[in-house]
């Protein structure tokens, strides 16, 4: 792997635009995004179209074709990632860093057994037996909690609940040990109970390999209580970077409404605050809303 | 225990007793029992697959095989509803895009169940219905597609609004929403129970939201409700059923020591 100073940030993100070609005009869908990554765990949140999805999309080289990425700085563990050859991806997608989706129907392929999924996302990036890869797999799948590794092995991803499917998901993801893990809402689809428990495992993964984490929801109570540090996005921008425990000092009007019009189970009240959007969110800075 | 905290006067309001639903050999509900008085409002909070929009659909007649007793305003529901049922009772569903006509205007997704019918002033209906969900006339004319997924939600309670029911059965209105949509449908539906006095039966997997909106909670899991709960009881964390507390702890968010506690209900 690359050797790293560990003054050096896993990933630097400088005027990340990415703009979407369509017959009705330019969609910009992020406008000049900027973060540095260490090996910690930075929460992206916004409402829907706020541009989550596609900034985790254009740092892994996946943006649909119609797009167009543009960027000061976009590194990864030193590397600029806006000149990668197509080969030169194939080493850093799925091996130095991958992405969980919400839906592991999608992401995973269903003519295919779990295991041998597993095994090959293994020996993509990593030169062994078949015997001893599919040892990890089953360590892997332990590691992801599934009680019955052996089994689960065999079967097929209709087979499994969602939240079964979604640690495998993460089992996939994780085996080539990544460095950095982009999780799009990966919990989003699941109850509330099997959520927390595979946060749980993203978390023990996170602490014992050092390894980092963007975790994209549209959650922010449990973003802050899962993550480091929060970057609060509206229409395409980051308007408020804040520490999670700090959430409830937020400044920015969008984030303290956000927050304002959730129903609180322990604070009964007639009416919700409603989010009273301002235009000045759109492009003025935190210093220039909270005036 | 589960009924106990509402209770309807006999004869008016949703009552729901001993319901069991099957799946072919497959037992869904199992002696499922609540009411719900005329212009109260009950929650139904469970986990996915737990049962909760099958009692919903139960009560609509969508399910062929069951057995117990449903009544609405003291009137035993046979096997299938009549028109005059949809009149008292209407239902709203999660996702405003799969239950509105694409190719349909708004103007004909509210008129038509007016027209089917036979109301009169069916224009004017139209137009009050629009006013009660807060959008302006200009609606009248678009497609769902034009339309952002608020604005779709609120005509689909606009469409339930039109016959005038007194009973509204929705099952995850707002879980398809942003946060910021979800508390404005959210205070539009309240505002209608509140000033149309409708009977309401609300179907969330969240518990904050059925909370802040009826005046109790059923906690359902598979197929049975375990117990249920006044809204300010749940406010204040006294719940009884193991199961309540592990549900209302985990709605607090992340907590290793909570997680780890976690037992599971399969
Ligand atoms: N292929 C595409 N063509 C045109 N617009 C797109 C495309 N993909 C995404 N967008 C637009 O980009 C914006 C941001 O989308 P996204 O990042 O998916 O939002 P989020 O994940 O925050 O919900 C949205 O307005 C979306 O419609
Ligand atoms: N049409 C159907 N045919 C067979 N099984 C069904 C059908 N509808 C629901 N079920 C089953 O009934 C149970 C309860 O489902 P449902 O009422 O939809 O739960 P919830 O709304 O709480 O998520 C689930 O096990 C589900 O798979
Ligand atoms: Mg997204
Ligand atoms: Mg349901």
């Amino acid at each position: 792997m690359t050797d790293l100073t560990s003054a050096a940030p896993l990933l630097e993100v400088e005027d990340l635009r990415v703009h979407f070609h369509t017959p009705r005009g330019a969609v910009e869908a992020v406008r000049g995004l900027s973060f540095t990554l260490g090996r910690e765990r930075l929460g992206i949140v916004g409402e829907s179209g706020s541009g989550k999805s596609q900034t985790g999309r254009a740092i892994l080289g996946l943006t649909a074709g119609n797009g167009r990425i543009t960027a000061k700085t976009l590194r990864f563990q030193g590397q600029d990632l806006l000149s990668l050859s197509p080969k030169q991806w194939r080493a850093v997608r799925g091996a130095r860093m991958s992405m969980i989706m919400q839906d592991p129907k999608y992401s995973l392929n269903p003519v295919m057994t779990v295991g041998d999924q597993i095994v090959e996302a293994y020996r993509q990036h990593h030169r062994v037996s078949a015997a001893e890869a599919r040892l990890r797999a089953l360590a892997m799948l332990a590691r992801v909690k599934i009680r019955d590794p052996e089994r689960v092995f065999a079967t097929y991803p209709h087979e499994v609940s969602g939240g079964m499917g979604q640690r495998i998901m993460i089992a996939m993801m994780l085996i080539p040990e990544p460095d950095l893990i982009i999780a799009d809402e990966p919990t989003s689809a699941l109850d509330v109970t099997v959520r927390l428990q595979v946060l749980a495992i993203l978390d023990d993964l996170v602490r014992e390999r050092g390894m980092a984490l963007i975790f994209i929801s549209h959650d922010l109570p449990l973003v802050s209580s899962f993550c480091d540090r929060i970057l609060v996005m509206y229409k395409g921008r980051v308007v408020e970077d804040l520490k999670a425990s700090e959430l409830h000092a937020a400044r920015h009007p969008y984030t303290q409404g956000l927050l304002g019009c959730l129903p609180k189970l322990d604070q009964r009240q007639e009416t919700l605050p409603v989010l009273r959007r301002d235009p000045r969110w759109e492009h003025g800075t935190l210093e220039e809303v909270t005036r | 225990m589960s009924g106990a905290v509402l209770q309807a006067v006999p004869g008016t309001g949703i009552d729901v007793s001993g319901l069991n639903v099957w799946f072919g050999d497959h037992q869904v509900l199992h002696g499922v029992s609540f009411s719900v008085p005329e212009g109260g409002a009950l929650g139904l909070v469970g986990e996915s697959g737990s049962g909760k929009s099958t009692v919903l659909r139960a009560l609509c007649g969508l399910v062929d095989q069951w057995s117990g007793a449903l009544r609405i305003d003291g009137a035993e529901l046979g096997k299938t509803r009549s028109r005059g049922f949809y009149r008292v009772v209407q239902m709203v569903f999660q996702d405003p895009f799969a239950s509105l006509h694409p190719r349909h205007t708004i103007d004909r997704t509210l008129s038509e169940p007016a027209q089917v019918h036979g109301l009169d002033r069916v224009e004017e209906r139209v137009v009050t219905a629009l006013e009660q969900v807060g959008l302006d006339r200009s609606f009248r004319f678009r497609f769902p597609h034009q339309l952002s997924g608020g604005q779709r939600q609120r005509v689909a309670i606009a469409r339930a609004l039109m016959l005038e029911p007194r009973v509204l059965l929705l099952d995850e209105p707002t879980s398809a929403l942003d946060v910021s949509i979800q508390a404005e449908v959210l205070n539009l539906l309240k505002g209608l129970q509140r000033d149309l006095g409708l009977t309401t039966l609300m179907v969330s997997h969240d518990l904050a939201v059925v909370s802040h909106m009826c005046d109790a909670v059923a906690i359902m899991n598979r197929g049975r409700i375990l117990e249920t709960i006044a809204a300010e009881d749940l406010a204040a964390g006294r719940v009884d059923h193991p199961y309540s507390r592990q549900l209302l702890r985990a709605s607090s968010g992340f907590d290793r020591a909570v997680i780890d506690s976690f037992v599971d209900w399969e």
